[in-house]
């Protein structure tokens, strides 16, 4: 083959290559379909050695005894409690942080951002002892503040919203409004965000979900009374007997509302994922 | 991941042309809110953090120098005993072990699929955005539900792996009872989460590195693999020491898939001669299930130090493997 044959080809897939990605997605997919399997049957099909590769009938009254078992609709308001409070806040705070740290002048501003880079670093979860302790200090412990209350903003939120916003918005446009007599927060509010729009989508989307899958400090702060999904899961598998069929229901209703804000995302979340990566 | 930074145009934005000529009041505030704003747009996270970040981790070394347990309101101040009785302490010994295990057992194959991943989702596919997502989808799970799942398909007696492997004519594994095959299991469940994500994070610095320079290869003579090794991966440096220096701190910091990954549900050995208790997971133990809050101090801080540790290995360990050609 000619060099500029050779170029012209660069980059383009053989069929095995669809078939590798193929196996690749189906394995992904498999944890999936293998846990809404057994919530759809009883626990007889994990007696046989090779077990039925269709969903039987049993979901829906598997999914009636996860209500029964754990304070279930509880914890799903939990979770979109914390999830949807966390979210917010930490898309305000850190768009407002990402506006000044990009766009405002202020003393200290670029020691305090290299700060924030490396907080990134330390792993707040090794904090759980003190954190649990204050908690409990200020009466929080069990309450759903003790787990909004440390997400509030995030790091990653900030170095996030300041990378996006130090190119989406212009100097002009700022100062356009401060002709006009725009207050400093009416300028984040009204120039600001509506620019750094897409990037506090994609926050959103991440903290959501991050938030919403979120376990060992919810473990430790809350009760089982009052749980959250992913705690009530545990609880829902704590006992001497393991019923598979409840326990994977569990999993299962707990799973598909974030596969379904996955699948009608996912786009979104991937461009997101492609476009914070590029800046090295 | 270098902080870009544009300074020149900014003093445009905040002195207001017209205003100097007519000192009111309207314009001091307006100059008061340009000095002031910025320091309380950045103050929800420096107050956050000094709650979550800051104090905690001070606190907890003050917190390992006594013999705390939970609701003692007059702990017994001990020193350095807390970690001294660690540093004799087999079972820490054996979690540390373990959870080195399962994350060279996780991270390492994790991030060669990842690249190898990445560079197959270079190529010109079709429907590329479609499988982009189904790479990613794993990633979407909830831990505790996929630390059920695996739990389950790992079973020693009835698992679905050892139903395959029965029926493959091979002898089943006790995954749980089994020290290694407990990490190796572990293992899977992290990287079964772990690698589409990663494989998009690297895809997405291949992505940047211009096309002229493959092709530049391509005329000088350079196959597929010394392109691969020769352009693509020393442009892919920073990334690589990003996404290592990420897994380093998550994986040794690795307690949901042991915990529930027990045949004792609910129980924090993690299994019944400790095979799969990692750090973290000890750490847990100790503090809220036998209420030694001092001693399970004195581990967060020798973990915090192991991580720090191993993570500045591993920039330089990938900054060399990377960097071959400079």
């Amino acid at each position: 083959m000619s060099l500029r044959a050779r170029a012209a080809q660069l980059g383009k897939p053989r069929k095995a290559t669809y078939g590798v990605l193929t196996v690749f997605v189906l394995g992904s997919l498999f944890p999936f379909y293998w846990s809404f399997l057994v919530a759809s049957r009883d626990n007889g099909m994990l007696t046989e050695r090779i077990p039925p590769l269709l969903p039987g009938g049993n979901f829906f009254a598997n999914a009636a005894r996860v209500f029964d078992t754990v304070p279930f609709w509880r914890a799903l308001g939990n979770s979109i409690i914390v999830s949807g409070t966390v979210t917010l806040t930490t898309v305000l705070f850190s768009s407002l942080a990402g506006f000044a740290f990009a766009k405002l002048r202020f003393r200290g501003r670029n020691g305090l951002f290299v700060f924030i880079v490396v907080t990134l670093a330390v792993p707040t979860q090794l904090g759980i002892i003190p954190l649990f302790i204050a908690m409990s200090k200020l009466g929080w412990a069990g309450g759903l503040q003790s787990v909004i209350v440390p997400n509030l903003v995030t790091a990653f939120g900030v170095f996030w919203m300041r990378q996006y916003t130090v190119d989406a918005l212009p100097y002009e446009l700022i100062e356009a409004a401060r002709m006009d007599g725009c207050s400093m927060i009416r300028i984040f509010w009204n120039v600001c965000l509506p620019a750094v729009r897409p990037a506090a989508a994609i926050l959103a989307m991440f903290t959501f979900m991050t938030s919403w899958n979120d376990f060992l400090w919810p473990l430790v702060v809350l009760d089982a009374g009052n749980p959250t999904v992913q705690v009530a899961l545990e609880k829902l598998q704590s006992g001497y007997y393991v019923d598979y069929s409840l326990v994977l229901a569990g999993t299962t209703l707990a799973t598909i509302p974030i596969l379904i804000v996955f699948l009608l995302l996912g786009r979104q979340i991937v461009a997101g994922i492609m476009q914070g990566a590029v800046k090295g | 991941m270098t902080v870009t930074d544009k300074t020149a145009p900014e003093s445009r934005a905040m002195t207001r042309p017209h205003a100097a000529t007519r000192p009111g009041l309207r314009d001091r505030l307006a100059r008061w809110d340009v000095k002031v704003s910025p320091y309380l747009y950045v103050a929800p996270f420096f107050i956050v953090f000094a709650i979550v970040g800051m104090f905690p981790l001070l606190y907890t070394a003050y917190v390992s120098l006594f013999s705390w347990k939970a609701g003692d309101d007059n702990p017994d101040f001990i020193g350095l005993d807390n970690f001294k009785e660690l540093f004799a302490d087999t079972q820490f010994w054996h979690a540390l072990e373990n959870t080195v295990s399962i994350f060279l057992l996780s991270s390492v194959p994790q991030l060669i699929i990842a690249v190898l991943l990445a560079a197959v989702l270079t190529l010109r596919l079709r429907g590329a955005t479609s499988w982009r997502v189904g790479i990613l989808l794993p990633y979407a799970a909830s831990l505790v539900a996929l630390g059920i799942i695996f739990a389950n398909l790992f079973g020693p007696r009835y698992g679905l792996v050892n139903g395959v492997l029965q029926t493959l004519g091979l002898s089943p594994v006790d995954w749980q009872a089994n020290r290694f095959a407990s990490h190796i299991a572990i293992a899977i469940m992290v990287n079964w989460r772990w690698t589409g994500y990663n494989a998009l994070i690297v895809l997405a610095a291949m992505q940047a590195i211009p096309k002229e320079l493959h092709e530049a290869a391509l005329i000088d003579g350079a196959g597929t693999v010394r392109r691969f090794t020769h352009v693509t991966l020393p442009l892919l440096k920073p990334t690589l020491i990003f996404v290592t220096i990420t897994s380093t701190i998550g994986g040794l910091q690795i307690f949901t898939e042991p915990k529930l990954f027990d045949a004792m549900p609910g129980s924090n050995n993690g299994g019944s001669t400790h095979q799969f208790q990692t750090v973290t997971l000890y750490l847990y133990q100790t503090a809220f299930e036998n209420f030694n809050l001092g001693y399970a101090s004195a581990i967060a801080w020798v973990l915090f130090l192991i991580i720090v540790v191993i993570a500045l290995i591993n920039y330089f360990v990938t900054g060399r493997l990377a960097g071959r050609r400079r």
